[in-house]
């Protein structure tokens, strides 16, 4: 698959494994949007996104590991992407453009980790009320002893 | 008295007012939702009243010119299914546009999953979708077995079976109650609830509760049936298709119902496709995608059964999916007691699976494994694995990754009243505030699930 991608997308794909039955292509962090469209548009006929989810990993470089779970029910199999959005200031293409449905899935993965996706319509906090200070899926987020945020309210 | 200190005393007014403030303070303008939040939210009474007033002098009153009415639903309604908020934007009767507001039952739970050890984790996803807590575990269990490569007993996974259709078969017993209820059917909520009422006496015989049961471990069930639980089913699938004959006598033929229902909150397939609904709302507009056919999972492959479909894909049509869907329930239940096999009903990895209790008595190798289970916990292999089930509302997902420890390094639950619920703005605009609460009731969203 990875074959497919890169001649569509040349130079996109990183790494591609199989495991536990699973297939993982990791693609660049710019190529993410092109990728995707290629993956949905050409044979391998990914019609559907399942979710897009990210992991922390704070030693990592990347740092903010995105998985996106694509599901063809043309052929029925599965993959997922994955993409490194970088410690620093971590933003990836939005791919709302190619499956409406990675809108909510995205403001999620930003209000949880922070990850900024660009050309996204409505990128703003979902699950945390607007006003929220962190994002609390980071490792470092603290978890006891945190200011209660909501003391206005008692 | 200062504006400011005015609004200190409205912390909802705080939301939208600092979402304004935070977004000039970045340069950039609000986002749509942000936008329609502070448009409700980001003014004291006070205020809101003197820009009515304002608004009401500066009206135009010629046909076409109307302003668009802004109202919110929520997030404590009786229609709302739970605490979802909706802001819609009406023109006289008619939606305009609408934006779900969710977040109110958030609670952490992927960040809690973090901090437990792999079967403690199993009590906080099983309190997510709150209907169908055995397809919460069923997908964590499975994704956690994914890692471990631990294969579970025949029994075990047909027991899964038969527990998760009888989720299925409650679930969708609440779904028609309350969608009744909403829609102004009063009597098919009691109807539903007695069965459903039987549906958690046999949760409570299984597990000890009626909700949130944690009864699927990592490597099966963490006890056999009990005596008396299979006659008890069994009287039970006796009654329920006559049961099911009641309630469709009730409403499929009844025209109230029908006017409300059909024709009522239709987008084309393929928009429900790229917006990634599934479950009884893909199947209603055609799509026959269910888990259980195109890649089963615990067993399913043994099972007979239809995937009911149907084409209109209006409100109607996911009704009357989720009937035959209980029906299709049953009998997979009755071919699950049919052909129960013997055996144990988990794995025999002592690295994994608590030994069985009698052995603590004389085994010293048991009760250090039973001890180091319980402080520890068990290691999974480093790696992650995305395990996906179908739930009584479409294909519920869990991502899990593991460091190699006893504690997970991350759980993520793909919910799918979560991605259904972003259909509710193109299946609802255009149509009446009336219909907005039918196309709720059919979308079925849990808010449990939704929020996490």
């Amino acid at each position: 698959m990875s074959a497919q991608i890169n001649a569509l997308v040349p130079g996109a794909v990183v790494e591609e494994h199989e495991a536990l039955g699973e297939l993982t292509i990791e693609v660049t962090a710019d190529r993410i949007l092109e990728a995707c469209r290629a993956l949905k548009d050409g044979p391998t006929q990914f019609s559907r996104l399942s979710g897009v989810t990210c992991a922390d990993f704070p030693d990592q470089p990347g740092r903010f590991r995105l998985a996106y779970h694509l599901h063809s029910i043309q052929t029925g199999s599965r993959a997922r992407l994955r993409v490194w959005a970088g410690g620093l200031d971590p933003e990836v293409d939005s791919v709302t453009s190619v499956w409406a449905g990675a809108d909510w899935q995205e403001r999620e993965v930003f209000d949880q980790f922070g990850v900024r996706f660009k050309g996204h319509p409505d990128l703003c906090r979902i699950l945390n009320p607007l006003d929220w200070d962190g994002h609390p899926l980071r490792r470092d987020y603290p978890i006891g002893g945190e200011d209660v945020q909501f003391t206005d309210a008692v | 008295m200062s504006t400011t200190d005015n609004a200190s005393t409205f912390p909802l007014a705080m939301e939208g007012r600092e979402a304004v403030e935070a977004a000039t303070r970045e340069g950039r303008a609000l986002t749509p939702t942000e936008r329609i939040i502070a448009s409700v939210e980001a003014y004291t009474p006070q205020e809101a009243a003197e820009r009515t007033l304002a608004n009401e002098m500066l009206a135009d009153t010629r046909p076409g010119t109307r302003e668009p009415l802004i109202i919110n639903l929520g997030p404590n309604h009786p229609s709302t299914h739970g605490v979802l908020r909706v802001i819609v934007e009406l023109d006289g009767e008619i939606v305009r546009d609408v934006t779900p507001v969710i977040g109110y039952l958030h609670t952490g739970i992927e960040k809690q999953c973090e901090n437990k050890t792999w079967w403690q984790a199993i009590t906080c996803v099983t309190r997510m979708d709150y209907l169908a807590p055995f397809a919460n575990i069923h997908a964590y269990t499975l994704g956690v077995e994914k890692l471990l490569q631990l294969d579970i007993p025949p029994r075990a996974a047909w027991i899964r079976v038969l527990l998760s259709e009888l989720n299925r078969l409650a679930s969708h017993l609440v779904f028609l109650g309350t969608s009744g209820l909403e829609m102004g059917a009063m009597s098919i909520f009691f109807y539903c609830y007695r069965e459903r009422d039987e549906v958690l006496d046999l949760f409570e015989m299984v597990s000890g509760e009626r909700m949130n049961h944690r009864y699927f471990q990592v490597g099966g069930c963490a006890q056999d049936l009990p005596e008396g639980f299979i006659p008890r089913l069994q009287a039970l699938l006796d009654i329920l298709p006559g049961r099911i004959d009641e309630y469709e006598a009730l409403l499929t033929g009844n025209p109230i119902w029908q006017d409300r229902l059909k024709g009522i909150g239709v987008i084309p397939a393929e928009q429900l496709l790229n917006l990634g609904v599934t479950g009884p709302t893909l199947r209603a507009a055609g799509i026959p995608l269910d888990l259980r056919k195109s890649q089963p999972y615990s067993g399913y492959e043994h099972f007979q059964f239809d995937v009911p479909t149907e084409i209109a894909g209006d409100a109607f049509a996911r009704y009357l999916v989720r009937v035959r869907e209980m029906r299709e329930s049953i009998k997979i239940m009755q071919q699950v007691l049919d052909g129960l096999p013997e055996g144990p009903v988990i794995a025999d990895d002592r690295k994994v699976v608590l030994p069985p209790r009698e052995e603590l008595a004389w085994s010293m190798e048991a009760l250090i494994h039973h001890f180091k289970l319980v402080t520890e916990g068990f290691m999974v292999p480093e790696g992650e694995a995305y395990a996906t089930i179908e739930s009584p509302r479409g294909e519920m997902g869990c991502y899990v990754v593991s460091d190699g420890g006893p504690k997970p390094y991350r759980v993520h639950m793909r919910d799918p009243s979560f991605v259904n619920l972003q259909a509710l703005r193109p299946l609802s605009k255009g149509g009446y505030l009336a219909d907005l609460i039918a196309v709720i009731a059919t979308l079925d969203p849990v808010m449990g699930g939704v929020d996490r």
